[in-house]
């Protein structure tokens, strides 16, 4: 008994001290100034501005993971080719790589003397580019919550379906995706939470235009070297409050989703 | 009637089916006997669509379905672990077939209360899969198979997943439902109690290739091979014949054709007595004798015997082996 408790106590201690106290400070220090002074520092243009920019980045990142994700777990449990282990070491890959170097070689690749400089329109320095880094480190999230769900309900439900007339995409949309939603709903969510978070990849490609390209986590680095720290604090909270609100969308999720599978 | 014309399938190293044909007349029901890694499922899977065969052909009336989809061939399959929808009711299970074929509301609603009334699940059509039983589940698959009116009716070890008293109420259940319904059904499974007692028609199927086919007791009583006999019933071999332990007789004195034997152990088993001897060159030989022969020869180990064919040999089966 004692043994489990010490181990209660360490776990616990061990959360507070990298995450609950660091956290927990941050509100702290936020709301130290009062209520007002939090409101006006968050309703400035520019955070405005970086509130929404973070939103709208997520949402077609989310989008394009969660299609390219459900399509990708799709070809690698049912799909029957050569070189699907490529595929799955490859998915992998955003997990391995520093969002930093994913930033570089975008700018590589779309930048000045880049091999796709000449786009019609600008990626770098510009939201198609902090799309790109964006998709690039959340891309892993929907396909690997969805491949064990998909190997777990088998290919079964779909034979039945195909018996009894259906096509190959009324089977996906009748059958497989209702199957396989808790798991689409389980990535999207940690997809919306890394994409807000995202910070190395984006800050390389943004280039930080007030007003234009700067998302929240670009703005708590901005204002903190600019010794703006109740500033910085603000816009940290408001970061806090959008992962906090993701992660109660998870809690609530997760017991269905337990009693589904 | 489906014809099955010289199918084979590899599935690399492994040789699931090999020169297959037979024929499935209508309004009959077949099992597709044989033990597991035998071909059997293999064979209802391409009957259905679901495989492909490397060669052969599946005709199903008289329209060869080969190139066809499993959508599009008309047959009803029944999967050993249910395959239901769980995230539909069972109104919404059964009715799937016919919604997909954008069938008006009111003949989905009629024919769906219909199914669920034979299949014996009436009352239940708001569940979901997880509130019903294994049995539910598996009579629940059944009406949606059925709901398409489907040309042909494929059962894959429906029972299989079944505890034992389950599984034998289905068993009749199934036989009165073919009666009822009359839809050509084939069936596989491994239990030849279950091929014998439902089926009208038994394919024996082993490694790859048919064995034989025909009604359950020509099966039982003229086998073709070793192999049919011995996995139709139990067999005893007396000398170089493979016999149906009930087949043999036991007597105290010599008599032509009989093999000295001793007696080793009497089981009583109620109407039925097994004495089990050992013959000359000590090979074990079981014979099923009836509870008053048994008493009447008042046999005790040690005693020596002579087992031989009952009267008329040419009417059981023995096989050489």
């Amino acid at each position: 008994m004692t043994a489990r408790r010490g181990l209660r106590v360490a776990a616990l201690g061990y959360l507070a001290l990298l995450l609950i106290i660091p956290v927990g400070l941050v509100i702290y220090r936020t709301f130290e100034p009062g209520l007002g002074e939090v409101w006006d520092s968050i309703t400035t243009p520019a955070a405005i501005s970086a509130f929404w920019l973070t939103l709208e980045i997520a949402a077609i990142a989310v989008t394009i993971n969660t299609v390219m994700g459900v399509i990708t777990a799709l070809l690698l449990v049912r799909g029957r080719f050569s070189g699907k282990w490529i595929i799955e070491a490859l998915l992998d890959l955003p997990f391995a790589v520093s969002p930093v170097v994913v930033g570089l070689s975008l700018v590589l690749v779309y930048g000045r003397g880049g091999w796709l400089a000449d786009l019609p329109f600008q990626v770098i320095f510009s939201l198609p580019g902090m799309v790109l880094a964006t998709v690039f480190v959340s891309l892993p999230f929907v396909a690997r919550e969805v491949i064990p769900v998909l190997r777990e309900v088998g290919d079964e439900q779909e034979q039945a379906a195909a018996t009894l007339g259906a096509s190959q995409w009324q089977s996906f949309w009748r059958i497989t995706l209702p199957a396989i939603r808790w798991g689409v709903a389980y990535g999207v969510i940690l997809s919306t939470a890394r994409a807000i978070g995202e910070f190395g990849a984006v800050s390389v490609v943004s280039g930080k235009v007030a007003g234009e390209t700067v998302t929240l986590t670009l703005l708590v680095e901005n204002r903190f070297q600019n010794f703006d720290l109740a500033g910085a604090y603000a816009a940290s909270a408001l970061l806090a409050l959008i992962a906090l609100a993701t992660l109660l969308v998870m809690t609530l999720l997760r017991p269905r989703r337990d009693s589904d599978a | 009637m489906i014809s099955v014309d010289a199918v084979t399938k590899r599935f690399g190293d492994y040789q699931a089916l090999q020169d297959v044909s037979l024929d499935v007349p209508d309004g009959s029901l077949t099992a597709l006997l044989g033990p597991s890694g035998s071909g059997k499922s293999t064979l209802l899977r391409v009957i259905a669509g679901l495989e492909a065969p490397d060669s052969g052909r599946v005709i199903i009336d008289g329209e060869d379905a080969t190139p066809l989809p499993a959508q599009r061939r008309g047959i009803g399959f029944v999967f050993q672990h249910y395959a239901a929808f769980k995230h539909m009711t069972v109104r919404e299970n059964v009715a799937f077939g016919l919604r997909i074929r954008k069938r008006p509301k009111a003949q989905i609603d009629a024919k769906v209360d219909e199914l669920l009334e034979i299949v014996g699940l009436k009352g239940h059509h708001k569940r979901y899969p997880s509130q019903l039983s294994g049995g539910q589940r598996q009579r629940m698959a059944l009406a949606r198979a059925l709901a398409i009116e489907p040309r042909v009716l494929l059962l894959d070890e429906p029972f299989g997943a079944l505890d034992a008293k389950v599984r034998a109420d289905l068993r009749a259940w199934l036989r009165r439902l073919h009666d009822e319904v009359h839809v050509t059904t084939v069936l596989v499974t491994h239990d030849q109690e279950e091929a014998m007692e439902v089926a009208d028609r038994i394919a024996v199927i082993n490694e790859g290739r048919l064995e034989q086919i025909g009604a359950p007791r020509d099966l039982y009583e003229s086998p073709a091979n070793g192999f049919v006999m011995s996995f139709l019933g139990p067999v005893a071999r007396l000398g170089e014949d493979l016999v149906r332990p009930h087949d043999l007789r036991v007597s105290t004195e010599p008599r032509a054709g009989a093999l000295e034997a001793m007696v080793e152990r009497v089981v009583y088993l109620g109407f039925e007595v097994r004495v089990e001897v050992a013959l000359a060159d000590g090979a074990p030989l079981a014979v099923q004798l009836t509870r008053d022969d048994a008493v009447a020869l008042e046999l005790a180990p040690g005693d020596i015997v002579w087992v031989g064919h009952t009267a008329a040999p040419e009417a059981i089966a023995a096989i050489t082996a």
